[in-house]
């Protein structure tokens, strides 16, 4: 706005009362003053502008770079493709940019700037509420809205056409104060729009409630993943170690989950021809901490569980979040000794579902610890629901068609007992290059297929059973950080619809009946809009005869 | 649900439409600029209101030249800058049909990629542009700043950003797709005509290219036509983001998780915040104010392009 007449009188970032001192402080007084130099400077409405800019740089390096929150694959790749980079970025935080120190000091300094302006200006907005508008200036015609005429009509006549005309004394009209001075003169002073304040004070108080909010969800909740058959296979939330992983809140210790039940009985996925997902849905039962509780087992309460639609239980919420296939196998060992293994593959490819992973076995009945070792099978190998046939066996479609394994069959020692965690999706690659697990034979089989070893095993496939992987949720502050929210927005919409404006009138009687009637307008926050409310006003009060006349 | 590819094609050759309509009335635009005469630089308009509030006074005319217009007549560039606003409606219908046409094809609410949202912010835009001529007719010759970015944004989406008529993924068979994705596009298409008011503020105010933007309305009038429409498309863009987090948490599983999308809606946010405190802080009303919101309309913009087609995230299926 270039014309300065139009600026608010005093200006948000002037703290009320807040003149620097004139003279030097004394000693004993400085560090006071320091503190409270620093406490205006954090405070004033520039320091929130920097701090609010500063929030916005501090935010990019999380959309740009990978995060480790979001996928720590990805961080391993940037470190793999710049390796000199990479660590020097790590040391500084910038894979778990919102988990650093700086970002959390960012907008603790933030929340601390506006509190440290809330309070006065609450304080401020309570005053001025009861307060009664501001004397009328002398000189109206210096205000960036005004007018005048002279009209053919007594003083009162026109108080009277104001009072009305501002709603004076009506719940939603202007706050007016009139005076009448010693040579007559009488002055309606008025202001309008103090709910603009109340917004602003809502908006940024319910701010800091949602960051509390959010504080609670990341020290109370947590989040656990798990992958289930959909074979009738239950899942029970009752303790950390019945997860695959488990991301505790930092008050969370996992002794005091919600002990609810969910069994996965049937999972069915659609897809479009060109084998984009259309749906998936698993067919559920639940039982919740209560029924768990009581020893009530045996009754599930049914549940569609899809995306978009999670189950919420006790507080908690399960989420279908993927899905998979497990091939079962059947090992058959010359003495007649079986077994059968079931457990899931991992996707490599998403629109096809080419699945990989390593179904492992111990044999049974040996008693000897180094003879087991040495005689255990893992099957490794490739899993494709639409075999595309042939030798090299891919997939063309997600769904069950023509499903194919290829397989490489390992014998030796799987290093289970080396009481290293290893993964379920693989063998261990050492043992492979050390010798101490050998293949013995590859084949590609479709279900009821079997191959047979050098020793007479049998190795069967005998079906794919599909698997869910089960998201359970838990965030305390969810609930009140959607009310913040609201709140939030409810108080954004107050502050920027609504205008603070005042409005004056002095009426001066002009001798034989006439009065000479002056207005000023001024709006005290931004003053985009308050120009035409002001002509309407004029011309109702200054031209009530001709109020289609427009503005010239 | 199946594809109509009837329907399909014909929403494709309604758009063709749209954009080739739109460029005439860009063309008209640049015609009625170029033989409009120019207004006074600063607002010296005598008897308007105190406030040189946007209304007739701020015709293609200066008001000391008003008696020069044939009386009830209009002058060439008038005719020009109406004949441009008229295809502009024409333009909008057409867009309208594209749009309907698309949706009834796929059988679903029609902006499940990046195609679709991008011709949806093209729409939202001009509709923006139209809403706000109507309120302040004096401005029309702003369309000539207001079409080439929409235009640039409709011809990307046509291209590059094409995508087939099909269904969407599981994970956008929502009603939060019609609200979050509905509101987030109608605040971008508002965003898109604040910011570029605030770049011919600018360019105006700096005197550069003097010859070229003295034809503008004045420096106050585009910067309440900036602010008044951020002031309304901030609020929607809080709801849009707040509608987003409601969607994720029933459909990712959490209500915020810091997803690529999700920060720079965030700095987004921030970056606007701070446009409305700059408007409130001394030193930083006029100019500063305005490339802060220039800077949110690229941040936007960023989010937009940069974030789905670079970066991968879980919002990446909106599929290009
Ligand atoms: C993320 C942080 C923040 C956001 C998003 C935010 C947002 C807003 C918005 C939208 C307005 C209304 C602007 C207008 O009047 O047109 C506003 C006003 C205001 N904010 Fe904030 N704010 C934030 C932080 C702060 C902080 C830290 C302070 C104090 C240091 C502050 C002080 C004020 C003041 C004084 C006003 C009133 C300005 C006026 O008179 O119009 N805000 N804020």
């Amino acid at each position: 706005m270039s014309s300065p007449p139009t600026a608010p009188p005093s200006l948000p970032e002037t703290a009320p009362g807040a003149e620097p001192p004139a003279s030097g402080p004394s000693p004993a007084r400085r560090p006071l003053a320091f503190l409270r130099n620093t406490w205006r400077g954090l405070t004033s409405m520039r320091t929130a502008l920097v701090l609010l800019f500063l929030l916005a740089l501090a935010s990019l390096p999380g959309a740009l770079l990978p995060q480790r929150s979001l996928n720590a694959q990805l961080v391993d790749q940037y470190f793999a493709d710049y390796p000199s980079l990479a660590p020097r970025l790590d040391r500084v935080g910038a894979f778990d940019v919102f988990a650093t120190p700086w970002f959390a000091a960012i907008y603790l300094l933030l929340m601390i700037s506006l509190c440290g302006c809330l309070l006065p200006r609450s304080l401020e907005g309570v005053r001025a509420a009861r307060a009664t508008p501001v004397a009328t200036p002398r000189n109206l015609a210096r205000l960036p809205h005004h007018a005048s005429a002279t009209l053919d009509e007594e003083p009162d006549a026109v108080a009277a056409r104001v009072r009305s005309r501002l709603g004076v004394g009506s719940r939603f009209g202007w706050r007016s104060a009139e005076a009448t001075d010693s040579e007559g003169v009488r002055t309606v002073s008025s202001e309008k729009g103090y709910l603009r304040e109340t917004g602003n004070l809502v908006f940024h108080i319910s701010l800091v409630g949602l960051l509390v909010g959010i504080a609670v969800g990341k020290l109370f909740g947590y989040e656990g993943q798990v992958i289930v058959l959909a074979n009738g296979n239950q899942f029970c939330n009752t303790s950390i170690l019945g997860y695959d992983s488990f991301r505790p809140g930092l008050r969370v210790d996992g002794t005091d989950l919600q002990p609810f039940c969910v069994q996965i009985d049937d999972f069915t996925a659609d897809y479009l021809p060109n084998g984009q997902p259309d749906t998936y849905r698993a067919d559920i039962g639940y039982q919740d901490s209560t029924q768990v509780e009581s020893g009530d087992a045996g009754i599930w309460s049914p549940y569609e569980l899809a995306v978009n639609h999670p189950l919420r239980l006790d507080g908690a919420r399960v989420y279908l979040t993927g899905h998979g296939y497990a091939p079962r196998f059947t090992v058959t060992w010359p003495n007649g000794e079986q077994r059968t293994g079931e457990i899931q593959w991992q996707p490599v490819d998403q629109t096809t579902l080419l699945s990989q992973g390593a179904t492992k076995f111990e044999r049974p009945g040996v008693a000897d610890d180094a003879q087991r070792q040495k005689s255990s099978l893992a099957i490794t190998g490739l899993f494709a629901p639409t075999s595309s046939g042939g030798k090299v066996v891919t997939s063309t479609y997600p769904e069950m068609r023509n499903p194919e394994v290829a397989i490489d069959v390992l014998r030796g020692d799987l290093g289970l007992d080396d009481g290293r965690g290893q993964s379920i999706f693989a063998v261990d690659q050492s043992k492979v290059d050390s010798g101490q697990l050998v293949r013995v034979a590859r084949a590609n089989l479709v279900p009821g297929e079997s191959t047979t070893l050098d020793d007479g095993t049998v190795v069967r496939f005998d079906d794919v059973t599909p698997w869910v992987a089960l998201q359970v949720s838990h965030d305390p502050g969810q609930f009140s950080v959607l009310v913040f929210a609201i709140l939030i927005l409810i108080g954004l919409g107050l502050s920027l619809s609504i205008k603070r404006r005042r409005f004056w009138v002095r009426l001066t009687p002009a001798g034989e009946g006439r009065t000479l009637v002056e207005l000023g307008g001024l709006a005290r926050t931004d003053q985009a809009g308050y120009g035409e409310e002001f002509d309407r006003l004029r011309a109702d009060l200054l031209d009530p005869k001709s109020d289609d006349k427009k503005d010239g | 649900m199946p594809v109509d590819p009837m329907l399909s094609a014909y929403s494709d050759l309604v758009f063709k439409a749209a954009v080739a309509v739109y460029t005439i009335a860009m063309l008209m635009h640049a015609v009625e600029y170029v033989l409009a005469r120019t207004t006074a630089p600063v607002p010296a308009l005598a008897g308007a209101s105190a406030e040189g509030e946007v209304g007739g006074t701020l015709t293609a005319t200066p008001p000391d030249g008003e008696r020069a217009v044939p009386a009830g007549g209009r002058t060439r560039s008038d005719r020009f800058g109406g004949m441009a606003v008229s295809l502009t409606v024409l333009g909008v219908l057409l867009h309208v049909g594209a749009i309907v046409l698309r949706g009834l094809a796929v059988g679903r609410w029609p902006l499940g990629n990046m195609y679709e949202f991008a011709s949806a912010i093209g729409l939202a835009a001009v509709v923006t542009w139209l809403v706000v001529l109507r309120r302040t007719p004096s401005i029309r010759r702003v369309g000539a700043f207001v079409l080439p970015p929409v235009l640039i944004l409709l011809y990307l989406a046509g291209t590059v950003l094409y995508a087939q008529a099909a269904p969407v993924v599981p994970a956008l068979q929502s009603y939060w797709l019609i609200i979050h994705v509905t509101t987030v596009t109608i605040a971008s298409g508002l965003f898109l005509v604040a910011g570029f008011a605030s770049i011919a503020y600018l360019l105006r105010r700096s005197g550069k290219l003097s010859g070229f933007t003295a034809k503008l309305p004045s420096v106050e009038a585009l910067d309440r036509l900036a602010y008044r429409i951020s002031a309304v498309a901030f609020p929607l863009y809080t709801f849009a983001v707040i509608a987003g987090a409601i969607w994720a948490e029933a459909a990712w599983g959490r209500f915020w998780g810091w997803d690529p999308k999700e920060t720079v809606a965030f700095i987004a946010w921030v970056v606007y915040a701070a446009y409305l405190h700059a408007r409130a802080t001394a030193g930083w009303r006029t100019t500063g104010a305005a490339w802060i919101n220039v800077l949110g309309f690229a941040t936007v913009m960023f989010n937009l392009f940069f974030i789905n087609m670079v970066v991968a995230g879980l919002h990446s299926y909106a599929g290009l």
